[in-house]
């Protein structure tokens, strides 16, 4: 039997939600609605062992389309099979409120606390007993037997270069070759990085409305964020100076590797908004998210995937504070110098010494024993990085 | 087999992805096109970096780059079979 607690390689230890969802983490989250609340928030996860305070840059004066998006990061967060029971902490207690009845309805301890008129002392105490009793609670929760089919595992690489298309990302694309016709559910992304390869993308939907929704998603960035924004081009971007080091040249040639991602099978039944919880069952998913690493895993993760995969190429360090990402490079020069970040080293695929089925099974068997509780590398140095997408200025 | 010292996408393709560091000027390279798993043979013309591409044919001004088996961009500059393509020579024709 290959390593892990799980009992066959078809399943894992995970925890099962009141809400039925399976995670695979077990955290007690101290969440700021706001950048004005890190502090309190930060200062309980620092006294009440046990709990992570995720700290972030918004949640003033925010309003429209980019408020809702705030509070669906939020909840979705809280919401996520990877957090036990959630501290809501923000400056006054309307908003605080929205997001705290957001989380309740999976079922799971959730309590909110507003800062006005107490201050960050009071509110230090009071929250942190109630993080306190959380983590006695947690602790006490076990894993139990789950079925494989019931991960949700998303995808999105970064720092590529010419090895992710030819071995890290179609990695990937084979894992989900094989898992999606079991059952999980699976998601990709990074609009902006589609771009040269959109007609691809649009041929692999499942349906007419998956694909019409994902070309609409591609125009409306390239009308709104491109077009609005440019000076010259985007050559100074997409590819970064990081792809360019590492031998992309064209924005296709990095869209066509990014692609590999999502195998030569799978086809996507819905695209959803940022931070937008799938709807349509076990499958496939498009995401509308930034090719930013932190801000896209960041999204994912507040739709409701549990274990993220991320190809790399010279060598993102990217890692989130809920859930925890598995790196995966072919790059043998970044497996030299930096292997401390890589958890699946698929290198042998270029040497043709490794089969990409092989490939995707060393991967499927390090998604499982992540699942069962291995810490990840990102985990192991600390990455937690929690990023929210801003859609525009705040008032 | 060897361990080849490129690897090309697509039997279509007319440029190959450097996989081994260190490559030098005037090395015969295996190559394997990955696709069809047959192998090929070039010269390098330049140091090419690894992940870097290499020309399978002479490119010249104007010339679509095919990878994958699809159109990645165009030529503004020149390369001999064997040499360096990269940004120098290469660019989208989306901009």
């Amino acid at each position: 039997m290959a390593k892990g607690n799980g009992k066959s390689n078809n399943t894992f230890m995970g925890y099962r939600r009141e809400n039925g969802r399976v995670g695979v983490r077990n955290h007690v989250i101290i969440l700021p609605v706001d950048d004005i609340s890190n502090a309190a928030c930060e200062a309980i996860g620092n006294n009440i062992k046990g709990t992570m305070a995720l700290p972030h840059s918004y949640g003033r004066l925010q309003f429209g389309a980019d408020l809702d998006l705030h509070f669906r990061t939020m909840i979705g967060t809280g919401s996520n099979p990877n957090v036990a029971a959630v501290i809501v902490i923000g400056i006054e207690p309307e908003w605080t409120k929205i997001i705290v009845d957001g989380i309740a309805k999976t079922g799971k301890p959730v309590t909110g606390f507003s800062i006005e008129q107490h201050g960050d002392l009071e509110i230090v105490a009071t929250a942190g007993r109630q993080a306190k009793e959380y983590v006695h609670w947690a602790t006490e929760l076990q894993r139990e037997e789950c079925d494989m089919s019931e991960l949700w595992v998303s995808t999105k690489c970064g720092e590529s270069d010419t090895t992710t298309g030819l071995g890290s990302c179609p990695t990937v694309g084979n894992m989900y070759d094989k898992l999606i016709p079991k059952g999980i559910y699976g998601c990709f992304g990074e609009t902006s990085e589609i771009t040269g390869a959109e007609h691809i993308c649009e041929a692999r939907a499942a349906n007419p409305e998956a694909a019409k929704k994902f070309m609409e998603i591609f125009q409306a960035y390239q009308d709104d964020v491109i077009e609005a924004h440019k000076v010259d081009d985007l050559s100074d971007s997409q590819p970064t100076k990081g792809n360019i080091l590492g031998g992309l040249s064209t924005i296709e040639e990095k869209a066509l590797g990014n692609l590999e991602k999502i195998g030569r099978e799978c086809k996507y039944i819905d695209a959803l908004g940022p931070a937008e919880e799938p709807e349509k069952g076990p499958g496939l998913y498009y995401m509308d998210t930034s090719s930013a690493a932190a801000e896209c895993v960041t999204l994912m993760a507040a739709a409701g995937y549990v274990v993220h995969t991320f190809p790399t190429g010279q060598g993102n360090i990217v890692g989130n504070p809920i859930v925890p990402v598995v790196k995966i490079t072919a790059n043998p020069r970044t497996v030299r110098t930096m292997s401390e970040h890589i958890d699946v080293d698929v290198s042998g695929i270029l040497r043709r010494e490794m089969t990409l089925d092989k490939a995707g099974d060393s991967l499927i068997e390090m998604i499982r024993r992540t699942a069962n509780g291995r810490s990840t590398a990102a985990e192991a140095l600390g990455h937690k990085e929690f990023v929210m997408t801003k859609l525009y200025r705040s008032a | 087999m060897a361990e080849p010292q490129f690897l090309v996408h697509s039997p279509k393709d007319n440029v190959g992805v450097v996989v081994v560091e260190g490559l030098e000027a005037g090395t015969d390279m295996l190559g394997v096109i990955t696709e069809t798993d047959t192998t090929i043979n070039v010269k390098s013309g330049h140091d090419i970096p690894i992940g870097h591409k290499v020309a399978l044919e002479d490119l010249k001004e104007g010339d679509t780059i095919i990878k994958y088996g699809v159109d990645i961009g165009k030529m503004v500059g020149g390369a001999a079979k064997g040499e360096h393509v990269h940004v120098h020579n290469l660019k989208t024709k989306r901009w």
